[in-house]
Formats: C-alpha cells, structure tokens, sequence
C-alpha cells in the first residue's frame, strides 16, 4: 500500500468501508458526541501477540465509547477490520463484554456493535473463543433488560465466525451490499471440502451466497443500506428505543421461518435459485442492481414473507 | 520486534490538543499516538516494529517531522507493521492535525 | 466416551433416549426427577437441519416440561462446511439454536453442557458454551481449529504452535487449557451421576467464566478489564 492510496482512501471519508474503526464510531453519533472508553492511551495491548512478535494496537482492535444519536444516549462498539481481520481476542472480547454488561446497568437507547471480524483472533484461540461466548451472554442480557443491540456489518472483510452466530442473536442487522455475513469463511470451505465445493477466488459467487443482498432476500437481516456513514446512521436510529421480543413465541416464530426457508430453497444450488424462487422477476440482475432499483426489485416480487424478519 | 527511542530537545512550546491518535496496525501501515506529557521541554518518540534494521531511516523522518512542528512536552508512541517512510510521515502529519485541531 | 456408557454412567436410575441422524434426545432419571437430554454424537458436522433439529427439542422441552433440567449432550466437528449450509445462512441456525436456550434459560430451566468427546469451534459455541455452566469428561476434545490449519492462517510455524501448546494454556486443545481458562466449570471423572447432582444444585445465572479464568491464572485480564468497562473506570 503506498501513501497515495491510504490518502484518498482517507479522502473518501463517508464511504462506511473505507473508513477506520474510530471514524465509523463518531459516524453513528450526533457532531462531536462519541467519547470513547479505554482509549488508546490506556495502552490495553495483547500479550498474547506481543509473545508471538506480532505488532499490537493501542486499543487491542476495537473502539468503544457512548455518544448521542438523535439526542439519545447510545453505547457504539466498532471492530477495526485492518487489525489482525478485526478478531476477537481477550483483551478486544473483554471491552466488548464491559460494555454490554454496562448496557444492562445504564439502559441506553440502543447498542450499536459495528461488527468486522473474522471470529476468533487464532493467535488467542481459546480464549478468543470463550470471549465470543461471554459477549454472547453479555448480548442476551441486554437483551433482557430490553436495551436495543444493532448489528451493521459493512466493512471488507463482513462478519464470519463466532461472531457471525452472535450478530443474529441482537434485535436487529443492518448491512451494506458491500459486506458478508457468515460463519464459515470460502476459504476455510475451499480447504476442507475442496475447489468444487466452494471456490474462494470466485468473488460473485461469494457475494451471492453471503453478502448483504443475500441476506436481506433470505430475511437474515434488517436493513440493507448504502455504503456511507449517514446511511448507516440512519437505519440504526430507527432502532432506538426499540427492542425486538425474545421470547418464547418470538423464538417459536422464527422456527417455523427457518423450517419453511430449509423446505423451499433446501434443494437449490444458487442464491439466483432461491431469489427465482422468491419471485424476483430477473434474479441474475440483482447483484448489478444498485439500492433503488433492488428495493424496486424486492417491493415487486411480494411473495409473501419474503423478509419479515426476526 | 524492534524497539526503538528518540529525544528532542530545545523545541517551540504548545499546548494544543490532549493527544491524538492515527493510522491501524495493518500491513504496511503504523498507529501513532501523540501524546502532550509534562517531557521538561523535550519530545520523546518509541517505536516498536515488526521490521528490523531501520533505526537510521526512523531516526531521520521522527527527526526532520520534530524539527519542523512545534512538539515540546509530546511522546509519540508507534506500533508499526512495516511502513514505509512515505506512509510514516503521511499519519505523522495526520496525527499532528488532529492534535493541533484538539481532536483525537 | 460413548454415548451408551456415558448414559449408564450419567443415569443409573434409567433413560430413555434416542440418536437420529447423529441428533440425541431423551430423557434421563435422577432421584426420582426427569432430565432432559439434547445433544448430538458420532462427532455431528452442525449444519442448518442439525442446528433446526436440536432446537425443535429445545422448544419442545420449553413447551412440555416446564423447569425442567435440559443436559447438553456435546460431541461435534464444529459447524458443517459446505457451500449449501452458507447460502441457508447456517450462523443464523445456529443462532436460532442459541437463542431458543437462552429462552429455556430464561424461563427457569437449568441448561448444563457436558462435553463428552469432542467439541469445536461454533459447533461448542452455539451447542455448549450457551450453558449456564459447562462441564466436560477428561478425555473430551476441544478446540477452536486444528493446529496444521491455524498455523496456514496465522502464518506462525506448526512447530512453534506445537511448543507453545505445551506451555500455553491458550493455546493447547483439551480439557485442562479449557477449566484453566474458566471455559469448563469442572471436570466429571468418576462417579458421573453424582457430579451431576453436585452440578444441578448450582442454580447460579452469573456468568462467571472469566473470574474463574482470572483464578486459575488462565485468563489474568479480560476480568478486570470488562470491570473497568462496566463500572465506568475508563
């Protein structure tokens, strides 16, 4: 990477994707409200890295912190997808937890996590592991106490792993067509099960079985937004105040949804399969599309619940 | 891992900016904390980088950045993943306009 | 350990279970009480049919057996790695499966885990680690990825990895590393029943897996650092 790139890259500061962890931080809150926690003064590097001789960051690759959003008090979590692919390690995991934990204390309007990560940071391993585990817990308490968690994924390398099952445990999903929800990476697939299994290097395959279109048409997420700041600003502000139901009928609805998803599209081998079978009307065009035409696209399919979410 | 150390002295003063903070730790890049510290005058930098045996080429950018910006009583502390000089002097300045812009 | 023996081992008393497709469900007796049992064997890849399976007996169990202890039954390969489970959206499954014992959670029932072979990844995430505690047989398997394929990912020497297995318990696969880290809340060995009993008078929610890390000298800073988060010393 030369400095020419790292500067326009800066350049393009609303664009969700290219921007860093702190800047998305201070994107989601109203003008100069974010105060961040734990910040890269407190000098919170892993050891676990540094045994390993690998550089380490100030903030451990994750930036958290409260702010206002529409006035209303929120708490923000942001990966930063350019350290260590945004995984969770101890020190990263314990901030993430801290944080919702003190969600259940403080009841803010919501908690927004801007998920980008791999899961687990492997140089960690079990305690990477256990740490996606605690902010699992951590997530269904604030939950509980009818605190709003927002996932938004929109950043390079999408949300895969054990956060990948975390992220559709909060109230709500906002993505970008840019990003990928997952838990499996293609190539981890590629690996084990070999190139005829999933190919890894065939980019619009894997957009087309994981990334935000997909997952809008599928019903796995909320909201599917353009990739600049305000836009995801935006669909998590509507989540203010507003936690989804988690309860027994919740979960019971949501179980019939995803016994009907595995009998209608179970035996199709594509996305374009299962968005003909949605009833969008050129399915081979979506991933062209831009936001505008593809929500023309979905409005005008309307088979039914196509995505009434969670 | 390298870890290297530079001081300055004899700098202009200022008190501008608590600190701040630029650039990730990705490959190629480098985070730099700027931080204003009680240094008596002095700004003192670390660095620790994966990528040994530059020193020289560390100790002439952190130099010839002091010497042109008013850093007295400042640390600037830097995890580097393999930088090169036009990078590192690219989020020195970055760092160096936050702070003086009172943002981190 | 296999599934026959651990059941004797678990339920002198009697149970009645049944495996379909690697899926385990039943019920075992303990003084005179029933427990639930849910899980999977055979080292069950967890793909969407699977994770949909346990949470229909998840649910099942929520619906018919108000309070009623649910035991985790836990042999698995980790999620199933196949281009189909992705393009169904397998982590939303998987999720599902999370959050329907999570309600079991929190409508009273006491959900344990008990590892009782192996347990990898997402499928100890989403199958195991959702308990209110976990338990695992000394001999159990787990991990987060098998060393050849961390060492291609992370670029750090197999053999490296392999030392380090040795003196980190952050690293090495296997029961002790996980009790050490506060994963495991204990190790049943022995008399298998009653390590269950001990187990189910335990009616604490608190999650207290990294305070029991901190302890055991296996995890010295996510406690206290969630602390300073929580209680606003930032």
């Amino acid at each position: 990477m030369n400095a020419n790139d790292l500067f326009a890259a800066d350049a393009l500061r609303h664009s969700y994707l290219e921007s860093t962890a702190r800047a998305r931080a201070h994107g989601m809150c109203d003008d100069n409200s974010f105060t961040e926690w734990l910040d890269p003064r407190a000098r919170l590097t892993s050891p676990h890295l540094e045994a390993l001789d690998v550089p380490v960051s100030f903030d451990d690759g994750i930036v958290i912190g409260e702010g206002r959003l529409k006035g209303e008090q929120i708490f923000v979590a942001a990966q930063e997808g350019r350290f260590m692919g945004g995984a969770v390690g101890e020190i990263h995991g314990a901030k993430l937890t801290g944080l919702l934990r003190r969600a259940v204390q403080e009841k803010p309007a919501a908690v927004l996590l801007l998920l980008e990560t791999g899961g687990v940071r492997l140089h960690e391993a079990n305690a990477g592991l256990v740490a996606i585990s605690e902010i699992q817990r951590a997530v269904f308490d604030a939950r509980h106490a009818k605190v709003p968690v927002v996932v938004l994924i929109g950043g390079g390398n999408g949300c895969y792993g054990g956060m990948g099952i975390v992220a559709p445990c909060c109230d709500a999903i906002v993505m970008s067509e840019l990003a990928r929800l997952s838990v499996s990476g293609p190539e981890v697939i590629e690996t084990a099960r070999g190139v005829e299994e999933f190919d890894a290097k065939d980019r619009a395959l894997v957009w087309r079985t994981m990334g935000g279109k997909h997952r809008y048409l599928l019903g796995e997420i909320d909201r599917l937004v353009d990739d600049d700041l305000p836009s995801f600003k935006e669909a998590a502000a509507t989540f203010l105040r507003r936690p989804v139901a988690f309860d027994l009928d919740a979960v019971v609805a949501e179980h019939a949804r995803l016994a009907e998803r595995i009998e209608r599209f179970g035996a199709c081998e594509d996305a374009v399969d299962i968005w003909a079978a949605l009833g969008i009307a050129e399915p081979e065009q979506i991933p062209s599309l831009d936001l505008e035409q593809f929500q023309e696209a979905v409005a005008r399919s309307r088979t039914g619940s196509v995505h009434e979410t969670r | 891992m390298e870890q290297l150390r530079f001081a300055y002295d004899g700098l202009k003063s200022s008190n501008v900016g608590a600190y701040a903070i630029a650039g990730v730790v990705a490959s190629g890049d480098l985070e730099i904390l700027v931080e204003r510290e009680e240094l008596g005058g002095r700004c003192e930098v670390d660095i620790r980088t994966s990528v040994q045996g530059f020193e020289k080429t560390w100790s002439a950018v952190t130099q010839s950045f002091v010497s042109t910006r008013a850093l007295a009583n400042t640390r600037i502390t830097i995890n580097d993943s393999g930088a090169t000089p036009a990078v590192v002097n690219l989020r020195l300045a970055q760092a160096a306009q936050k702070l003086d812009e009172g943002d981190a | 350990m296999k599934l026959a023996d651990l059941l004797n081992a678990l339920f002198p008393e009697g149970h009645d279970v049944t495996v379909d497709a690697d899926v385990v469900q039943g019920l075992g007796q303990l003084d005179g009480r029933d427990v639930a049992l849910i899980g999977t064997a055979g080292h069950a890849a967890i793909g969407v049919e699977t994770a949909l399976t346990l949470a229909a007996h998840v649910l099942r169990v929520v619906q018919d057996k108000p309070g009623m202890p649910i035991l985790l039954l836990v042999d698995n390969a980790g999620q199933r790695l196949s281009r189909r489970d992705e393009l169904l959206a397998n982590n939303g499954y998987l999720a599902h499966l999370a959050k329907c014992l999570e309600v079991a959670r929190a409508r009273g029932h006491q959900v344990l885990s008990l590892v009782y072979d192996q347990a990898i990844s997402g499928g100890f995430l989403a199958a195991g680690m959702i308990a209110d505690r976990t338990y695992a047989v000394p001999e159990a398997l787990i991990y987060v990825m098998n060393l050849p394929a961390m060492s291609r990912i992370t670029q750090i020497l197999l053999e490296r990895l392999e030392s380090l297995c040795v003196t980190s318990a952050v690293f090495a696969p296997g029961v002790p590393s996980f009790f050490k880290l506060g994963i495991v809340e204990g190790v049943w060995d022995g008399d298998l029943s009653g390590a269950l009993r001990d187990a189910l008078t335990d009616h604490s929610k608190a999650d207290l897996r990294s305070e029991n890390g901190f302890a055991r000298g296996g995890r010295t800073l996510a406690a206290e650092i969630a602390r300073r988060v929580q209680e606003g010393r930032t």
